[in-house]
């Protein structure tokens, strides 16, 4: 039986050092083939048909002019279109069009003719009022909890409005604000897609996802096969934060329509279908009540949210409300406004960013009315953090505070030195998250002649996944990262599981090193004989098999090898999610600071620095794990700032689903990021733990303290858009 | 994108002879940077493209016999940008350089900025030019829409970043046809207009008719341009000005100031050149001339906002052509 | 046909008829065939829906018979394989299909491939093979990189920079590169691949 174990900090060679990643050129000259790049010969290519109305019936739909299009192939109605449906978000898929080319199907697309009957449409997530006028609203759950338990005569809601009520009146500062963030969609740059065949009752997929070994029995069970019948390949992803998981709809029909036409056909939705239909995050929005003592330590809280994941109502979950800091008495009630606009899938943390940006500003707010350092009163109320440690969070204020040099910038609220019409701010905020490994499987094959290739059925958003599993297996065999060969991305290797939550470097190292561990053993029984000692005593290193201490006596590793006989040692590891290991765990803390400055007069906000200190646990590659928390603090400047799904009250149209109205952050908008990995042993020596998630958390509402911090008044809405800023200011003054 | 007859003139003449009287039969093809998008949406869907970048004589840089400069509307504005003979107009180079998009400037042309179709999310998802007579704007997410000129159906803005600049410099644009030989100077403030159905385009140019050239008088006096953008990327400013001031002992003598992203065309502003004219530019008089300039604006229910960027952006337009600080971004 | 409109200088008077005599195919799938009289006056050549085009690619001389509505990207990525310009936005706003056209840094996206007639481009396909470019390395040592969906075009935007500015300072650096997207929030390694490559003089 081996015991597994990652060597320690000084004892490692490969793990911990800042590689860089193995595909490195690849994706920088081109070569790398994602979905949207596989051209396979006699293809076609597919465009779809999206509705022009939030809410509709199909009348009628004619295809005869679409088919007759030069280049056309084939025309698919999409089951849920038949006439007579009910479409109850602009954007979803109608029809489909396969040609020759491009042109073709663009072409027949405009061709269809379709008639809809326009149906009453709501599309306001922020208007609640609106919403219950017009009967579109739902009870999204809620909890109260009170460190004072209702007697057995009490009426338990009677009892805690009392209580909630008395404890108020104790309360020193009383802060009540209002804020929201509005819905973002994923919009990964590689949109959702397939290009598959059918050939004779199998499938091979080439599918844009974030789940290779997941996605084989989904076309499977819609085209009635087995999963033995069909393969899924994704070599390189083109973005994926939450949306990829599924073949979905479009994936199935390209599959029918392949084996309709005996060709393969690619379809990849257009950017505006990308924006409509492929992925967004729930909006949410929440009045907020809150008490405190004189120190600034939060002992109630009472609030009412809203919010729209779709046509189900939903909104951002209120189970993380209030956020991390979490008072003994609170009162949470969420309410699920229904929208006509296409439903929310995961996204990078599914409801803490939003949840982060809807608590922890009426923290710093507390800190604004009562004329204290925010810095402060988060520190008072950490008493109350849930998530990680009260004492990494404090530890990681206190890294954090240094680097962006928080005493020497602070200001109170609204009472920064002036430039022109310039003001700056300072704002900070902080997450939990879990990031539990995944489950995993690798095949390892170690060959006689010293050949080390893996196989595993993981896949790389963006992560480093191939450079991490180098990483583990070259540390664990004593080799160099260019002497194993990583495979991965195809649903045929073994099974590893989708890259969402935080998982994926948590599994794939759970994974590798277990297989290289049982590998070695393998090697270490062999050698022992050669070397005539204890398999125990053995260590692999520099390419050797040696003794510990005594480097005289070993074994290069080919000659170690050749001792395997003539067939290559096959290894399969596996970890099962949750079960405990000394390899990987989970929750984290991550503490995140900002500091913006504001053009008063034209409400444009810029970003000075921005300082994320995170912990994960330990580290295999710190290059790549920095990557991912610069990528993560870029996209919460994005919804901080930039980003956001415009829905059209007149039209119940998203008007601006392309990427010059869809704004993004650009290079020159992010100011200078610095990013501390806190990795104390005392972290360290808990395992590998996800990161790709937690440090996406906290931007928004950082910046939105910093923004606070700066105007003296609180923009309640992200993003912070010139007009936001503007229309506050207009409000703060009158 | 539905495909489209293609002709590459090498003459200005030969260009014009291949357009067609009717609107919306041919498009004329410069940099592609606007029009291609337009024409893969297929809200535009010529049966002609004209391509005019093989038409050597729309392209380069001049200077004119009587001091000023003559621009091709084939050169692409990276070209303009390090031409010597347009660094004496800052308020050109600094709208070029707002545009921000490395790519952009070299792929775009100065014709192509100044012919660029309606901003306008309605108009670019297929709902024409005016949107339902211009209710879904006014009614609608209208956010980034007219704040001026919007009181008939036109509530788009014209998005062109180098045309305030052009107007207040007191540019002319040299446009050709529809006869072989025609050729005629137009004031580049009576280039533009407001379309008042959905034939009418968003220029006063026949569909015959090409715009060849833009003339500038010799650089006399003080000129900037300021745009209020939201962020960094190429994304169009959210509104912008141009000012060009004749200063004389230390006093104004004349001023012109150009508006851009707030109407349906480049807005002149006769009331925030009055205020400014006979005053020294201060911070004080800037401010004035940009509360000027907004008296009258309207907006609609969701760009309010607009007016404030406006003010804002003719004030530090004005400060930036004194040669001042704005004291902003 | 290219050939001949090739030929035909400005003054040349390449008339229509002339072209439909002898591109009898494609004068038969015109749409505007009624109109052929009215243009009779027109000097230069009209290409119905397809033209043939030659374009040096990535210094090899590519010979193409194209439809008119396809951009240089479709062409790229369908006719010739070189996928690693790629399609984000309709509208060119992401930048992710930069490509060199004769000189300089263009949107294979919203540029129309039969205008390419005669032109050169370069892809990031040729800063790759067994000279890897400096900007390439620099983006892989910096982990310029996540996804690497919109990496080629920042990495040929920035090769486009930097011929251009070979001395910029970060803050030009910060200034000049804001014609592309990344998603996936690459662009720290970014800046500092291309103050590297600055440093390296590459």
């Amino acid at each position: 039986m081996v015991e597994y174990y990652w060597p320690k900090r000084e004892d490692s060679e490969v793990i911990g050092k800042p590689l860089n990643r193995l595909d490195g050129i690849e994706k920088t000259t081109g070569a790398a083939k994602y979905t949207y790049d596989i051209n396979l010969k006699k293809q076609l290519v597919a465009h779809a048909l999206g509705c022009p109305h939030a809410h509709c019936k199909i009348v009628s739909i004619d295809t005869s002019a679409a088919e007759k299009t030069p280049g056309v192939v084939h025309v698919e109605v999409l089951p849920h279109a038949a006439p007579g449906s009910e479409i109850k978000w602009q954007g979803e898929l109608l029809v489909i069009v396969a040609a020759e080319s491009e042109g073709a199907a663009a072409e027949g697309v405009k061709n269809l003719e379709v008639k809809y009957e326009k149906l009453p449409f709501w599309v306001d997530a922020e208007d609640l009022a609106g919403a219950e006028a017009a009967g579109q609203t739902a009870k999204a759950g809620g909890k109260a909890e009170t460190e004072k338990e209702p007697g057995d005569d009490d009426d338990e809601d009677e009892f805690i409005d009392a209580e909630i009520e008395r404890l108020f009146k104790q309360s020193k500062h009383v802060l009540e604000g209002y804020y929201g963030i509005d819905a973002i969609t994923h919009c990964c740059l590689e949109p959702h897609g397939s290009n598959v065949t059918w050939n004779d009752g199998s499938v091979t997929a080439y599918l844009s996802t974030q789940n290779v070994s997941g996605t084989d029995d989904g076309f499977a069970r819609d085209l009635e096969l087995t999963a033995d019948d069909v393969e899924v390949i994704c070599q390189y992803i083109g973005g994926g934060f939450g949306s990829k998981f599924a073949p979905d709809y479009w994936g199935i029909a390209a599959a029918r329509i392949s084996k309709a036409t005996g060709r393969p056909v690619k379809l990849m939705l257009s950017r505006d279908q990308e924006l409509k239909i492929a992925g967004n995050r729930p909006a949410g929005y929440i009045k907020v009540r809150l008490g405190a003592d004189d120190n600034g330590l939060v002992h109630v809280w009472d609030s009412q949210q809203w919010g729209t994941s779709g046509d189900n109502g939903g909104g951002v979950s209120h189970g993380v409300i209030p956020y991390v800091l979490v008072p003994k008495n609170y009162r949470r009630v969420a309410t699920g406004v229904k929208t006509n606009t296409a439903r929310s899938r995961a996204w990078r943390a599914p409801n803490h960013p939003q949840a982060c940006a809807m608590s922890q500003t009426a923290y710093d707010d507390l800190a604004r009315i009562m004329g204290k350092d925010s810095y402060d009163v988060f520190m008072t109320n950490l008493v109350n953090a849930q998530g990680a440690k009260p004492e990494v969070y404090a530890e990681e204020m206190k890294v954090g505070a240094k680097l962006i040099d928080w005493k020497a910038k602070w200001h109170p609220h609204g009472k920064g030195a002036r430039r022109g019409s310039i003001v700056d701010g300072l704002g900070m905020a902080l997450h939990t998250w879990g990031g539990t490994a995944n489950t995993s499987s690798c095949l390892l094959k170690i060959y006689p002649d010293g050949g080390v290739e893996s196989f595993c059925g993981t896949q790389d958003l963006g992560t480093g996944t191939r450079t991490v599993c180098a990483q583990v297996l070259a540390e664990t065999l004593g080799l160099k990262v260019n002497q194993v060969k990583v495979n991965i991305g195809t649903s045929k290797y073994p099974n590893s599981g989708a890259s969402g939550g935080s998982t994926t470097v948590g599994a794939v190292s759970e994974s590798h090193r277990r297989a290289a561990q049982d590998a070695i053993a393998s090697i270490f029984e062999k050698a022992a004989a050669q070397l005539e000692c204890d398999a125990g005593d053995l260590e692999a290193k520099g390419g050797k098999i040696q003794v510990k201490g005594d480097a005289t006596r070993s074994l290069e590793w080919k000659k170690a090898c050749t001792l395997l006989g003539m067939k290559p040692l096959e290894v399969t590891s596996s970890y099962e999610r949750g079960a405990p290991s000394p390899l990987s765990n989970s929750g984290v803390g991550g503490v995140q600071m900002a500091h913006v400055e504001v053009d008063t007069e034209t409400g444009v906000i810029k970003m000075k620095t921005f300082v994320a200190v995170q912990d994960q646990g330990l580290v295999i590659n710190p290059k790549t794990c920095k990557s991912q928390i610069y990528g993560a603090v870029i996209m919460g400047i994005a919804a901080a700032l930039y980003e956001h799904r415009i829905m059209d009250n007149a039209t119940g149209a998203f008007v601006n689903a392309e990427l010059s109205e869809y704004k993004l952050a650009r290079l020159g908008d992010i100011g200078d990021i610095i990013v501390e990995l806190y990795e104390p042993e005392s972290e360290r020596s808990r395992g590998v733990i996800g990161n790709g998630e937690p440090p996406a958390i906290s931007p928004i509402a950082a910046i939105a303290n910093a923004v606070c911090n700066a105007l003296g008044t609180r923009v309640p809405v992200a993003p912070f858009t010139p007009k936001r800023v503007l229309e506050a200011l207009k409000n703060a003054r009158a | 994108m539905k495909n489209f007859e293609y002709a590459a003139p090498r003459t200005e003449s030969e260009a014009v002879a291949l357009l067609s009287d009717q609107p919306g039969h041919t498009e004329i093809l410069a940099g592609g940077t606007d029009l291609v998008g337009l024409m893969k949406k297929m809200v535009v869907q010529p049966e002609r493209v004209v391509y005019i970048g093989g038409v050597p004589s729309m392209k380069g840089v001049a200077p004119t016999a009587d001091g000023g400069v003559r621009i091709g509307a084939g050169t692409t504005l990276d070209e303009v940008l390090d031409s010597p003979y347009v660094q004496a107009y800052p308020g050109i180079t600094q709208a070029i350089r707002g545009i921000n998009s490395m790519q952009l400037q070299c792929q775009g042309t100065f014709g192509g900025d100044i012919c660029q179709r309606a901003r306008c999310w309605f108009f670019r998802n297929g709902h024409g030019l005016l949107a339902d007579g211009g209710r879904i704007a006014a009614d609608g997410a209208g956010e980034l829409h007219a704040i001026f000129g919007n009181r008939g159906s036109a509530r788009f803005v014209n998005g062109s970043r180098i045309a305030p600049a052009l107007i207040a410099l007191g540019a002319e644009a040299r446009v050709i046809g529809p006869a072989e030989g025609e050729e005629h100077l137009i004031p580049l403030d009576a280039f533009f207009r407001t379309p008042r159905h959905e034939r009418e385009r968003e220029t006063v140019l026949e569909p015959n008719q090409l715009l060849t050239h833009v003339v500038l008088p010799p650089a006399s006096g003080h000129s900037g341009a300021y745009e209020v953008r939201h962020g960094e990327g190429p994304d169009y400013p959210l509104a912008a000005s141009a000012a060009s001031l004749d200063i004389r002992g230390g006093v104004v003598r004349d001023a012109r100031v150009v508006l851009g992203q707030v109407a349906p065309i480049p807005w002149v502003s006769q009331a925030a050149a009055d205020a400014i004219r006979g005053l020294a530019v201060s911070e004080a008089t800037a401010e004035a001339a940009g509360d000027a300039a907004v008296a009258d604006a309207t907006p609609l229910s969701q760009n309010e906002y607009k007016v404030q960027l406006a003010k804002v952006a003719v004030k530090r337009a004005i400060l930036l052509a004194a040669g001042l600080e704005t004291g902003g971004f | 046909m290219t050939e001949s409109r090739n030929k035909s200088g400005p003054e040349s008077g390449f008339s229509r008829r002339s072209f439909l005599q002898g591109t009898g195919a494609i004068a038969a799938a015109t749409a505007l065939s009624a109109q052929v009289a009215a243009e009779e006056k027109q000097a230069a050549a009209v290409a119905a829906g397809s033209s043939e085009i030659t374009v040096t690619v990535n210094g090899t001389k590519q010979k193409l018979k194209i439809e008119n509505r396809e951009t240089l990207l479709d062409v790229l990525r369908n006719r010739l394989d070189l996928t690693g310009a790629k399609p984000v936005s309709s509208d060119g706003s992401s930048g992710a299909s930069t490509v060199i056209v004769d000189g300089k840094p263009v949107m294979a996206s919203t540029t129309m491939a039969v205008t390419c007639d005669g032109k050169s481009v370069q892809t990031v396909e040729s800063l790759g093979g067994k000279n890897v470019d400096a900007v390439c390395k620099a983006f892989v040592a910096n982990d310029a990189q996540q996804c690497g969906f919109c990496t080629p075009g920042f990495v040929v935007a920035v090769r486009a920079f930097l011929d251009k500015n070979p001395d910029a300072t970060e803050q030009q650096i910060r200034a000049g590169l804001n014609g592309n997207i990344c998603r996936c929030g690459t662009y720290v390694g970014i800046i500092g691949a291309a103050i590297d490559v600055v440093k390296g003089g590459a």
